[in-house]
């Protein structure tokens, strides 16, 4: 048995693994990271738009900090969320974006002076203010009060991922690339690491820690059309559910973009309607305000995804041979705009659609885009189950998304939680000694190697090409943005029929190294049980929460279903998973259920939500008037980070002016 | 866009793990679809034809450059080639030159990059690293910050290495990627690095003065970045580093 052992093992060599992985390396731990891709290749990299942060230097994010970073977090999750968790997240958003400009990041930065920007189709002219000027910009993204999400033109993941892999190689941290984690190794209490199988040679090994961080990314994979790079496929919400003992939380909370391309999926960022782009029907209406108001095509990604649909229901799509789609109009923003802020979007354009998107509009429709649902992990990022185990990112279910996740804020999770959760694990590790038990790590690779065996020489029939495309075409049929009873019902039957035929899966071709179907196989059968994950969650949750839309339940239920779902795996011959649910607890929010802002206020309110309000009012009239926002905060939910990350933000507007306007103003 | 096409496919197959198996061009036919890239023409082939076939995919978007391999002679990547640019319906595929072949069209870019990382120190050398995270950050010039960018879209695909005459007869020269990131941190007002620590790394044959101004890298380059420029931006730099 070859076997490899080290302090810190990350699993997933994205932002958040890498994260992790420095903030062990800078404490002295032997670290080591296992990807299936070159680490420069992650997913990390197509985020777009940019990360949240209040770091409020610009005119449009003046009074913007950590409170109502918060609250539009805590908003746009339909209070699905862990409140502490957030509070965390936004705590520390601001320090990792200006860890990262000392990293390498070229941040767009603030032009003092007046410039021109499209807010609601008009042409709107702001002034930035002398003192921001050369500070870390942001641009508006929607569902927060204010102009918050950082960025680097439109290749903000391109960016950090560079500059925060570069960290990683200046601190020589092996990256073990092209290796695929297939089981954990674990004692039914503590996780010891994986057994992974190298790509190219086949080899299989042991590789066992002190820590076993999952940094795998989402499951969008397992719906047919998604924006998703191929890789997300959820094999490391797999691994841990096969363990039987680690839980994932909140699985159905699966998130659909509004403005993926039409037919291939590709994303078009946030940022196209964030900078003022527009949608249109097929009458070249522009239909969102008609929907919202208030926040049309800036409302959170779930409420415009559902209100695309119901418009397109109403007919009022455009055909094509792929079926309908809307248009997204970005014309507006003018030629200079669409070729420096939105070059990934333009490229895209020319690429796969052969258009111009600063002179056509753009085919979209809501294409599957986020993985709510992870390893569910406690606010120190690790497995409440099984010690050691940890998990950081869209992998995770750390829970600062609850049922839907604000756009710019998945970046953020990755480099903010990285930082934070980096910290546990590496107290984890300094607590811990390494424990190696080659019989139990033998046991777990004698495993993997009959399951790969029993591919290679046994006479299975089944095609994992096959099974694979039914189950997508299962997700996006009856488990998609709007989902009923009947349909989720049918989803699980199909899903679990597949799970059976799935234990008779052949190969034609039966190398045991390099062998893309042996890959395919083995991923499958991982695949299909986080996708009855899914159905199943999403079948029992009678409520309408987020991004999980019920037709047959469409109020959001806070009497009965303000709780997280958590799924495991009963046995290895199991069909289904168990499903137990954890409840959130009105009485320790700093923020308790309310109206979300978006169409009609049809929620069943908790019996705790009022009890709770009466009580903010008065612990808050207790502490009187000299008492500042850090210390209201602290009264009503106090929440910790690692000491080095407590101290307080520092902004433009906590400094003493003569005049507000010197901090810029806005005109028409 | 044509419909109703028989494509053909050339494809270069190799398994140097498999003993006397011997590199050989092998035939595919495949209806076209309207749309069709080479990303899901590759995927069709291995999924209804030859499960065996190797290549690399994963963003399938233009965006994280797995996926460079050479089509009908010219190093691009696959996932964004659209079958109809083809009229006559033949498409050969080779692996990308200059790079360890995994087998078929699958090469081994990452091992590459990183060892050019580490040797030349392909990373931001900040002036301190005592940064005070809880404080407004220093400022920088918005162009500058715009300019950066703009040489940091590489997305080290290897196109430019493969198509870079001088690299395919001197294996240490450092290729136009290296340079370009070079360059990017040269231009980094953060970058404590001056001229003549880049000068050491650079300024010799397996730098700027080996390249034979063929550019290649840049008529190849998926992201269009300045090659030429940067080239010549270096060789001056480092030319007049020294006096």
């Amino acid at each position: 048995m070859k076997l490899i052992y080290t302090d810190s093992l990350v699993v997933g060599a994205g932002l958040a693994g890498l994260r992790v992985a420095i903030a062990s390396k800078e404490r002295g731990l032997d670290t080591l990271v296992l990807s299936l891709i070159p680490a420069k290749r992650s997913h990390s990299a197509a985020a777009q738009g940019g990360m949240q942060a209040s770091l409020g230097n610009t005119v449009k994010g003046m009074g913007d900090d950590e409170d109502v970073h918060f609250q539009d977090t805590v908003k746009g999750s339909d209070w699905g969320c862990d409140q502490e968790v957030a509070r965390m997240f936004a705590h520390c958003a601001p320090k990792a974006v200006r860890e990262l400009a000392n990293w390498g990041v070229p941040w767009t930065r603030v032009t003092k002076g007046p410039r021109q920007v499209v807010v609601n189709a008009e042409k709107v002219t702001i002034e930035e203010a002398e003192e921001a000027h050369g500070l870390i910009n942001a641009r508006d993204f929607g569902g927060t009060k204010k102009w918050r999400t950082c960025y680097t033109a439109d290749g903000t993941g391109h960016s950090l991922l560079y500059a925060v892999d570069n960290k990683a190689i200046s601190l020589d941290i092996p990256v073990h690339e092209r290796v695929e984690a297939l089981a954990l190794i674990h004692d039914g209490k503590r996780c010891h690491g994986v057994v992974a199988r190298c790509l190219i040679t086949g080899e299989l090994r042991a590789y066992v820690a002190k820590s076993t961080t999952i940094a795998t990314g989402g499951y969008g994979r397992i719906y047919e059309v998604s924006t998703n790079a191929i890789i997300c496929e959820g094999i490391g919400q797999a691994l841990a559910l096969e363990t039987g003992v680690a839980t994932l939380g909140n699985m159905e909370a699966v998130q659909f973009h509004p403005t993926a391309i039409v037919p291939v999926g590709i994303l078009t960022t946030e940022g196209c309607r964030g900078d003022g782009g527009l949608l249109r029907d097929k009458d070249g209406h522009r239909f969102m305000p008609d929907y919202e108001p208030e926040k049309k095509e800036l409302a959170s990604r779930d409420v415009v995804s559902r209100r695309m649909t119901e418009h397109m229901r109403k007919g009022k799509g455009v055909d094509s041979p792929y079926g309908p789609h809307l248009w997204l109009d970005i014309t507006l923003l003018g030629r200079k705009h669409v070729e420096t802020n939105l070059r990934e979007v333009k490229e895209i354009c020319e690429n796969f659609l052969g258009i111009d998107p600063a002179k056509d509009w753009i085919p979209v429709r809501p294409t599957q885009h986020y993985s709510m649902g992870g390893i569910r992990t406690d606010a120190k990022g690790q497995s409440p189950q099984l010690k050691g185990l940890f998990s950081v990112g869209e992998a995770a279910c750390w829970d600062m998304h609850g049922f839907n996740r604000l756009g710019g804020n998945s970046l953020a999770e990755t480099v903010v939680g990285g930082m934070i959760i980096g910290k546990y694990v590496a107290d984890f590790c300094e607590e811990n000694t390494l424990e190696i038990d080659t019989a139990l790590a033998e046991r777990f690779v004698a495993q993997v190697r009959d399951e790969i065996d029993g591919l290679v020489e046994g006479q299975g029939s089944e095609s994992a090409y096959e099974l694979k495309r039914e189950m997508q075409r299962i997700m996006m049929d009856y488990v998609g943005i709007f989902r009923n009873g009947p349909e989720l019902t049918k989803a699980v039957e199909e899903l679990e029929a597949l799970l059976i035929r799935s234990r008779n899966l052949g190969l034609k071709c039966k190398k045991r190294h390099a062998n893309p179907e042996l890959v395919e196989a083995l991923r499958v059968k991982r695949m299909l049980k986080v996708a009855l994950t899914v159905a199943c969650g999403a079948e029992a949750r009678t409520e309408s929460r987020g991004a999980h839309a019920r037709e047959d339940y469409p109020q959001r239920n806070d009497k009965e279903w303000l709780n997280r779902t958590l799924s495991s795996w009963p046995s290895s011959d199991a069909t289904r998973p168990q499903l137990d649910y954890e409840q959130l607890d009105v009485m320790k929010m700093e923020l308790p259920p309310g109206y979300r802002g978006y169409g009609i206020n049809n929620a069943i309110a908790h019996p705790d939500t009022e009890t709770r309000e009466k009580q903010i009012v008065e612990i808050l009239s207790n502490l009187g008037e000299d008492a500042d926002r850090h210390e209201r905060q602290h009264a009503l939910m106090p929440f910790e980070v690692p000491e080095s990350l407590r101290e307080k933000n520092e902004r433009l507007h906590d400094k003493p002016l003569g005049n507000r306007q010197q901090l810029g103003e806005e005109s028409k | 866009m044509s419909q109703g096409r028989t494509l053909t496919f050339n494809i270069f197959r190799y398994d140097p793990q498999v003993p006397d198996d011997k590199p050989k061009m092998v035939k595919y036919h495949l209806e076209e679809a309207p749309g069709m890239t080479v990303f899901i023409a590759l995927n069709m082939l291995r999924e209804q034809q030859d499960p065996s076939l190797q290549f690399d995919f994963v963003c399938r978007a233009g965006i994280c450059g797995s996926c460079a391999m050479v089509i009908n002679g010219y190093p691009t990547l696959a996932c964004r080639t659209l079958t109809s640019k083809y009229p006559k319906g033949e498409i050969t595929l080779m692996p990308l030159p200059g790079f360890e072949l995994i087998g078929d069209l699958s090469v081994n870019t990452g091992k590459f990059m990183r060892e050019l990382a580490e040797r030349l120190k392909l990373w931001l050398h900040p002036k301190s690293d005592e940064v005070d995270i809880h404080r407004i950050e220093a400022p920088m010039a918005p162009e500058e910050a715009a300019r950066l960018y703009e040489l940091e879209r590489c997305v080290e695909c290897g196109v430019c290495v493969s198509a870079c005459a001088t690299k395919q007869m001197r294996d240490t020269f450092v290729g136009a990627v290296g340079m370009m990131k070079i360059a990017r941190f040269e231009l980094d007002s953060r970058d404590a690095r001056s001229v003549e620590d880049f000068y050491h790394v650079i300024g010799n044959q397996d730098g700027v003065f080996g390249c034979m101004t063929l550019l290649g890298c840049q008529d190849n380059c998926p992201k269009d970045l300045p090659h030429m420029q940067q080239i010549a931006y270096l060789r001056r730099k480092m030319a007049t580093a020294l006096v």
